[in-house]
């Protein structure tokens, strides 16, 4: 790869999600926006090549995209004298006829942020919001996100018209919403980011580089939200989550590609300096006194990251926070997770009562998680027949290639 | 841009209410309405009668066929409407989460198409 094209591809995984949002708030047409920012990539392809890059790539991106936006809204609009198609943007446009050369002025630090909210609007499905958000912000093709969900790339492009007509027909606004909306809201966009991290750091079938995107990509957004709206202690709580998450995904997998629980994972495999970060942001977040979900979260992996070896791992403080966790979120999953911790702080035979409480509603039923925690308790506590059972209703109910793999050793183990 | 707001809810479930309970609801609904009225949101709206006066008419080469009933049979029946202006899909699903059927019906929102074109968009 030449150095022109490297820089191109840097400053378009940087760049795209800022130039796109202000191409977006003077268009008010995500179309045009997009069309014309590609217009300006593809043109510093050859222009870069062979009089190499300029000195501030994102800048001259930002004019040539601009000046190609302004083409493109004159085109549309003599396209349009007859037939109008721009409702949503008509009334932008209008003051857009006499406009301005770029300069730093027409880039508020705020389009990104109006841009995040929109592509997490709830009125979108949350399909449409995953792919939106990555294609928008993050500049992944589309290409790039049908292959990371496994899902036909037809099905996705077409789930993408939709979103945008959407966004345009029923005039999904594009603006920092009101303060009466701003938390649920911004919750709205911790999950789709969450859910992006989560895609890629579950290890299901697909590309694993791709996978890898997708968490990279996830942590970018949180870092660009938290330093959008910082007074929000859920932004770095939800980033610290998958910094402190994503500093196992080495030591995750044995070199047979095979699942390493946390229990036995090589610890220094660790990245230490996702640890570093992450543990801060916790701090940080926790003085803040406003203390939810992603936080209690990243307060549980600070204490996995924090312990040196396995059995150095301070259970009681895990389960205190679990407890915390399950005043503001009545999930079975949530419970499932305390009554795993309390087995390991409290012994075996506690913990599966507690399993067995969390799965008697029969909302667990077929959570292969649920099934893997309970063979794993009764494993402990040498009930093997009972366990070869869960284990083989849990292998039964995964369909993850690697975590089927790891259940069958463990059922081996136990039927021997 | 108009939208409309189209008001679902259990007809069984407003028969049951007692008369005073009733009142009060079309009490809130005048409340509403004078309020949508004042901040320039109306356009129109009506409560419609019970799914058991419905009609549907469907014209098939030419012959006009009348049934008796809903276009759908549905959980939740369409009870009435509002037609709003509003200057973007948040102001109008908060115009909607204030109408009283939203906290034991459901109500939908839709664009009204206001040109030509967009139909085909």
């Amino acid at each position: 790869m030449s150095e022109a094209s490297e820089t191109l591809e840097q400053v378009f995984r940087e760049e795209y999600g800022r130039i796109i949002a202000t191409l977006i708030r003077l268009s008010g047409s995500f179309d045009l926006a997009e069309e014309s920012l590609q217009e300006a990539f593809a043109s510093a392809a050859a222009n870069w090549e062979s009089g190499g890059a300029p000195r501030n790539p994102g800048a001259w991106l930002t004019t040539v995209a601009h000046r190609k936006l302004l083409d493109a809204v004159r085109r549309e609009k003599t396209k349009t004298e007859k037939q109008i198609e721009l409702t949503y943007e008509a009334e932008r446009l209008r003051t857009y006829d006499e406009p301005a050369p770029p300069d730093e002025a027409m880039e508020y630090p705020d389009d990104r942020l109006r841009l995040i909210f929109t592509c997490c609007h709830p009125s979108l499905s949350l399909e449409a919001r995953v792919a939106l958000t990555l294609r928008t912000l993050g500049g992944l093709t589309t290409s790039e996100i049908a292959r990371a969900f496994l899902t036909p790339e037809p099905t996705l492009a077409q789930r993408l018209v939709r979103a945008r007509n959407k966004i345009r027909i029923a005039k999904i606004p594009y603006e920092v919403p009101s303060l009466n909306l701003m938390s649920d809201r911004l919750a709205a966009v911790q999950a789709v980011i969450y859910l992006i991290f989560n895609e890629g750091y579950s290890a299901t079938a697909g590309d694993s580089l791709v996978r890898r995107d997708l968490c990279a990509e996830a942590i970018r957004l949180a870092r660009v939200l938290c330093e959008l709206s910082p007074g929000e202690p859920e932004n770095p709580g939800l980033l610290a989550l998958m910094l402190l998450q994503d500093s196992r995904r080495e030591a995750r997998m044995n070199e047979n590609g095979e699942f390493v629980t946390l229990e036995e994972q090589d610890r220094s495999r660790w990245d230490r300096r996702e640890i570093e970060e992450g543990l801060r942001l916790v701090e940080t977040a926790l003085r803040q006194r406003s203390v939810r979900n992603y936080q209690l979260q990243a307060a549980i992996a600070a204490v996995h990251a924090e312990a040196k070896t396995a059995e150095e791992t301070d259970w009681r403080q895990i389960v205190a926070l679990y407890k915390e966790l399950m005043r503001i979120n009545s999930s079975a999953i949530v419970a499932l997770n305390h009554a795993a911790a309390v087995a390991m702080s409290e012994g075996f035979e506690k913990g599966l009562i507690l399993v067995e409480e969390a799965g008697a509603s029969g909302r667990l039923d077929h959570y292969y998680l649920f099934h893997a925690a309970r063979a794993d308790l009764l494993r402990r506590l040498h009930r093997s027949q009972e366990a070869a059972t869960a284990y083989t209703r849990a292998i039964s109910l995964t369909t993850n290639h690697v975590e089927q793999q790891y259940l069958r050793k463990r059922l081996n183990e136990v039927a021997e | 841009m108009k939208y409309m707001l189209l008001i679902y809810d259990k007809e069984q479930d407003w028969a049951k209410l007692s008369e005073a309970e009733q009142r009060q609801v079309y009490g809130e609904y005048m409340k509403f309405t004078e309020g949508i009225i004042a901040s320039g949101n109306y356009l129109a709206g009506a409560q419609l009668h019970p799914i058991a006066t419905a009609s549907s008419v469907r014209v098939r080469d030419g012959k006009e066929l009348v049934t008796d009933g809903p276009f759908a049979e549905t959980h939740e029946q369409l009870g009435g409407y509002y037609l709003i202006e509003a200057r973007s899909l948040d102001e109008a699903t908060s115009i909607a989460a204030r109408i009283p059927s939203s906290r034991f019906g459901t109500v939908e929102v839709r664009p009204v198409v206001e040109r030509q074109a967009e139909a085909t968009a």
